[in-house]
């Protein structure tokens, strides 16, 4: 599944908040329909990373090349290619004041100026594969929260982006509803869908990834296929933090 | 004579002066029986029975939806002739100011008591404090931080309406600006101007500081998170 | 009570009530009109405009309505400026309003949430569709309660505007006592008056905000 073409490539990103330096020097490159999984403790600087793609943060140092074009910094420039990578967050991140099926359209509709016909098309067809396509009228105060992230997932993807990022988008849910979302990502990465992800969920990460990278103190520990990874880390570090989610009685 | 010191002619700085105090007494007063009265209806409107917080909720609303210069011209003249006495109208004044500010404050005390988080009522019960502690160290020194920023507001709010007290009759900074306009209509033509103007003026230099007492309490206290 | 006497003055309350409608009406336009010019520029700290704001907003929330009407209606006199009682009154009323209508909306477009712009942003909006579709809508979802508030309170400070000689309802009351000594149906009447204006507003304006909270606008949406 995984091509030889180079989708996403970052080098050697740095970023600091006034004086604390969150990203020292990270570079990362990602090949057509791959999974890359980020892992690391809180506070790593992974879910910021991951915001440096969606130009959301500025960043010091670094540079960051889109199907090997460089992507510039300008504030006026990331609309378009925003629409390339697509983003799904950890917080409920839904417009309360719209339907389901206005949130999804949105984008489609005022940003890519596709007809409605169209944008409708796509968004039934995207809904009814996550299972909510009933719930299109509905607002998002409606849903629950496992449905909610899974409109999010359907909105970003509505823009046909070229990868998709996922930062912690499970973490603010209940136990239960982790799995229909988690589900949702599987199938994509079934499908081909170029995805970074950054999740907690460590038996996930193994199931999804093609490639795990470690996030410590704002550095790449280590990066490795994921059976190496979680099987037989190779730095220390990387092996104290999987032994966090062991419990031995 | 140059029009802005009429101001300062003759007595009339001092006199203006005396009739703000005599408004900012009338304030005062109602501000101190709301204070009291309105952390008392406050409590009657949290009450468990539906009886009272209904009957508490219709005194809020019917106080509030009329203006206060209404509520000053009915109890003004409808008190005088009720009980057959000269309601003097300072009194009529304090009476409406007191009753206005006790139903707003005891919405203020209502809204800061409900809006504590269940969890906070539940954590304490957890520890096994019992009803007056939770109240003592608890809700009322949260409730207490909520209230108050929005109380001094209500505070400002009762200074500026005492301003109506003019209207029906009482002498205080407004009426005597208008007797040294009048005075000196010959000899300074633009007296109304300054004289207005001072009286703007001053009233802002009274509840300015108010507000940003308010102001700046709010941001202290949303710094540390509460 | 003197029936006849309340029957025979109905119109004249009618007709009172109708200035104080339209006075209300104006007053609050352009109030609602300030209040969002104010409000975009402190939410996009413009320079210069931002601290004529500010300086704006602690004159108007300081000073009462009465005097700002005096003022502007006895004390510009003299400098040739000479205005209509009612010109008057509606400057008045969009001074004292702007203030509080700017307030309302500041903090409605306080409350949209950081995570509200950055998906909107992230689906590659730009500023002024973000403005138009995510904040703006939530903004005023949020202001809402303070707006009928402070929509309720400008009708009820036009009851001051009798003073600069406005025939109002509390005008007419008072001309009523002056003349008949009827003071207890001229005040019942005034009681009436502003009930019959002001409660169905307020009413509907609780009923808007029920609304607009079930729909996840409002407070506390998540």
């Amino acid at each position: 599944m995984v091509d030889e073409k180079i989708l996403l490539e970052v080098k050697h990103l740095q970023k600091k908040y006034g004086g604390n330096e969150v990203l020292k020097d990270v570079s990362l490159s990602i090949h057509q329909g791959e999974v890359i999984v980020l892992v690391g403790p809180s506070g790593c600087g992974k879910s910021t990373f991951l915001r440096c793609m969606n130009g959301l943060e500025q960043y010091q140092g670094g540079e960051i090349l889109l199907d090997g074009v460089p992507v510039p910094r300008e504030e006026k420039d990331w609309p378009v290619i925003r629409q390339k990578i697509g983003m799904v967050f950890q917080s409920y991140d839904l417009f309360p004041h719209m339907t389901v099926l206005e949130n999804v359209l949105l984008g489609p509709m005022n940003v890519q100026n596709r007809s409605r016909e169209d944008a409708l098309k796509e968004a039934q067809a995207l809904l009814e594969r996550v299972g909510l396509w009933e719930r299109r009228d509905a607002y998002p105060a409606e849903l629950s929260g496992g449905q909610k992230q899974r409109i999010a997932i359907v909105r970003a993807l509505c823009m046909n982006p070229e990868i998709m990022l996922f930062d912690e988008v499970t973490a603010s849910l209940d136990p239960e509803m982790v799995r229909e979302v988690l589900d949702v990502m599987l199938e994509l990465a079934k499908q081909g869908m170029t995805m970074i992800i950054v999740t907690h969920e460590m038996s996930f990460a193994k199931a999804v990834a093609d490639r795990v990278l470690f996030l410590d103190e704002g550095i790449v520990v280590e990066e490795n296929s994921a059976e190496e990874f979680f099987d037989n880390p190779q730095t220390e570090r990387a092996q104290r933090f999987l032994d966090t989610f062991n419990f031995e009685k | 004579m140059d029009s802005a010191l009429i101001i300062f002619d003759g007595a009339n700085f001092s006199r203006l002066l005396g009739g703000l105090g005599v408004s900012l007494r009338i304030a005062v007063l109602a501000v101190v029986i709301s204070l009291f009265g309105g952390v008392l209806f406050g409590m009657l409107m949290n009450s468990k029975n539906v009886f009272i917080r209904a009957c508490c909720r219709v005194i809020l609303e019917t106080v509030r939806i009329v203006p206060q210069l209404v509520w000053l011209f009915v109890f003004y003249f409808e008190m005088t002739k009720a009980f057959h006495i000269h309601l003097d109208a300072k009194v009529a004044s304090i009476i409406v100011f007191s009753l206005w500010g006790i139903a707003e404050m005891g919405d203020l005390v209502r809204g800061a008591i409900t809006s504590l988080p269940l969890h906070q009522w539940q954590s304490g019960r957890a520890i096994g404090l019992t009803k007056t502690q939770l109240y003592r160290y608890i809700i009322l020194p949260q409730a207490v931080r909520r209230l108050l920023p929005p109380a001094i507001n209500l505070v400002t709010r009762m200074i500026k309406t005492t301003s109506l007290v003019v209207l029906i009759g009482v002498i205080e900074v407004l009426k005597v600006g208008q007797q040294v306009i009048e005075v000196s209509i010959f000899s300074a033509p633009s007296a109304a101007f300054w004289v207005y103007g001072f009286i703007f003026f001053l009233y802002f230099i009274v509840c300015w500081p108010v507000s940003l007492a308010a102001k700046k309490l709010e941001q202290y206290w949303a710094r540390r998170g509460v | 009570m003197d029936y006849d006497f309340i029957v025979n003055s109905i119109p004249l309350y009618v007709k009172a009530a109708e200035l104080t409608l339209v006075l209300s009406f104006w007053g609050i336009l352009f109030s609602m009109i300030l209040g969002i010019v104010c409000a975009v520029v402190e939410f996009y700290k413009v320079p210069v405009l931002k601290t004529i704001v500010k300086v704006y907003v602690e004159i108007s929330r300081n000073t009462p309505l009465l005097i700002q009407l005096f003022f502007l209606y006895y004390g510009l006199t003299q400098f040739g400026i000479r205005l209509e009682a009612e010109t008057c009154a509606v400057v008045g009323l969009t001074f004292l309003g702007g203030s509080y209508m700017a307030e309302a909306l500041r903090s409605g477009l306080d409350a949209v949430q950081k995570i509200q712009i950055e998906s909107g942003l992230s689906i590659g909006l730009t500023k002024i569709q973000l403005m138009r579709y995510i904040i703006l809508p939530q903004a005023v979802g949020v202001a809402v309660p303070s707006i009928a508030a402070n929509a309720i309170f400008l009708m009820k400070e036009t009851s001051v505007v009798s003073a600069i000689a406005l025939a109002d309802l509390m005008f007419v009351a008072k001309d009523l006592i002056g003349m008949y000594y009827r003071t207890s149906e001229a005040l019942l009447m005034l009681v009436i008056a502003y009930l019959i204006i002001l409660l169905p507003i307020s009413i509907a304006f609780t009923l808007l905000e029920r609304r607009l909270r079930r729909h996840g606008l409002g407070t506390n949406n998540i």
